[in-house]
């Protein structure tokens, strides 16, 4: 493969990916559940816990004042990776699952009343569904849904007809956790801006694979998780336009979010840290930003053009498998690609290329609706990052062939 | 032969095979093997729900004697069911009730009754007490 991008001295940045598991080489193409971590994020983390661990914001000591400002520093590092206007239009958080609940939460108290409408699409992950459902309880409200055609493609007329001064948010995946579809955001958040509806969009699976930008995207809230590309676990970030964060009210009180707290009343303080509640995970921001640095070195449109060849090798090479059935006919692809071997259980699958060294997820990845819709079931998914290479590919290819024999 | 006896006996034809490839091939052949569940019992009265695989189970009592049949949607758990119908199909709710199940374990197929798992192995094997349980007690 072509490029200017040298995937063996990126593979040494990652030790976990030296290992043998059952006796082979690890191929590790788990990496839309969580990603693996570069020495730079866990080295960031050990210097920060043995070299200026203290609570943030508060004290006046300069451990504290060194952690305040690796922390915020991470905030500016995270709006430069998205394009934001502002820091603090930077929400920190624990995921992209906290991120969109506590848009279902502070959003839905400040701008939703009865009988308003939240719209979704049937690609969601559990996580960019379930919030809304417990909105539209808490507030009867009705959940609305974008439906997809049998390739795994939004229909975007229907979703134009779904559009009405009773919606009060769209929220929308970026890429299928599943399919790895992209969905067209640019004309789909301009229709709906249209009519005045502000859209949340899903970043979790787009993130590490192509440049974002929020400002060019118009995005009103966008929202990712720090595991997904290359951070530490626990962290997550929500983006918010100012306007919505400065309208609606705070998701959790405590420590750090108040201004004044008198038993009569308490006045919160500015955000972003009217939504961060208690000690924010000031170890983690931090490495987060230094994965977000190790990302930028290499450059976000290099990745994307790597991974984009080697989905592209990988469908091929996939698709010379006897048995190999592809999910969804998209016409592009980012670095997922999910799929079945002819009669055989996905699990089957998967617990087979376990024993051959090859790390895969299988069943339902967390979007039941889709898979139903699709009439599928449980699938076996492949997703990659830019440390895998076309060798492993082939390996994943020879391990479905052999597995496709042992079963028949 | 006793339970134990069953159990050994697994042990050593596994214990024959060194590579982890060829152990679940004797495992999906034993799946294969398996003799399909009379559609009759693949209802949900008798299904025990795995985030990724299905087991059902269906149990009758003859003669102080439990017999169980089951089957799975997926060949590997359908071998482990073979096993499990092996060491405990046509005994006593007694020795079931105080049998030591230890031959997944010493088979190297312990990773298949973690949680983590979710192939509804584990609730299958105390639906097998379960039974054992409730024919003690009629």
């Amino acid at each position: 493969m072509e490029s200017n991008f040298d995937v063996a001295s990126i593979r040494k940045q990652f030790p976990i990916l030296e290992q043998k598991v059952y006796g082979q080489p690890l191929v590790y193409l788990d990496n839309a559940a969580t990603t693996q971590k570069p020495r730079c994020v866990v080295k960031r983390i050990e210097e920060a816990y043995f070299s200026h661990n203290a609570n943030v914001h508060r004290a006046v000591h300069l451990l504290s004042q060194q952690a305040t400002e690796a922390h915020e520093g991470a905030r500016v590092v995270v709006q430069g990776f998205i394009n934001a206007a502002e820091s603090d239009e930077i929400v920190f958080t624990r995921g992209t699952t906290e991120s969109i609940n506590l848009v279902a939460f502070s959003f839905g108290e400040a701008f939703c009343r009865e009988g308003d409408e939240i719209l979704i699409s049937s690609m969601e992950h559990h996580s960019n569904i379930v919030p809304w459902q417990l909105l539209c309880e808490r507030k009867k409200m009705v959940l609305k849904v974008i439906p997809i055609n049998d390739d795994g493609c939004l229909l975007l007329d229907e979703y134009a007809k779904l559009l009405g001064p009773k919606v009060k948010l769209l929220a929308i995946t970026q890429i299928s956790n599943v399919l790895g579809v992209e969905n067209a955001l640019g004309p789909i958040i301009e229709l709906a801006h249209k009519q005045g509806i502000p859209v949340l969009v899903d970043g979790a699976q787009a993130v590490a694979h192509r440049p974002v930008d929020v400002q060019a995207l118009d995005a009103d809230f966008y929202t990712f998780s720090s595991h997904k590309i290359f951070g530490p676990t626990g962290v997550g970030v929500l983006y918010a336009k100012r306007f919505f964060l400065e309208k609606m009210p705070p998701y959790q009180g405590g420590g750090e979010m108040i201004d004044q707290v008198h038993f009569e009343k308490t006045t919160y303080n500015q955000i972003p840290f009217k939504f961060e509640a208690g000690t924010p995970d000031f170890i983690g921001t931090a490495a987060l930003a230094e994965a977000l640095r190790f990302i930028q070195k290499i450059g976000m449109d290099n990745i994307h053009a790597y991974e984009r060849q080697l989905t592209d090798y990988a469908l091929k090479e996939l698709g010379k498998v006897e048995g190999f059935q592809l999910l969804g006919n998209i016409p592009d692809r980012h670095a997922i690609i999910p799929f079945q071997l002819k009669g055989i259980h996905a699990y089957d699958v998967g617990m087979m290329l376990d024993k051959l060294g090859i790390a895969v997820r299988t069943g339902h990845h967390c979007a039941q609706p889709l898979l139903e819709r699709l009439g599928t079931g449980p699938c076996v998914r492949a997703s990659f990052a830019f440390y895998n290479t076309t060798e492993e590919v082939y390996r994943l290819a020879a391990a479905l062939r052999r597995i496709y024999k042992m079963f028949n | 032969m006793s339970i134990n006896e069953i159990q050994d006996n697994i042990i050593q034809s596994f214990d024959e095979i060194e590579d982890w490839m060829d152990k679940y091939q004797l495992l999906i052949d034993m799946g294969n093997s398996l003799s399909p569940l009379d559609e009759q019992y693949k209802k949900p009265q008798y299904l025990i729900e795995g985030c990724q695989s299905r087991v059902w189970i269906s149990a009758s009592y003859k003669e102080g004697k439990v017999f169980f049949e089951a089957e799975s949607d997926t060949v590997i758990v359908k071998g482990l069911v073979y096993l499990l119908l092996k060491v405990f199909s046509g005994r006593t709710p007694d020795e079931i009730l105080k049998a030591d199940l230890y031959f997944i374990e010493r088979i190297g197929l312990r990773e298949h009754l973690s949680p983590n798992r979710a192939n509804g192995f584990t609730a299958m094997l105390k639906q097998i007490r379960n039974y054992a349980l409730a024919f003690k007690l009629s």
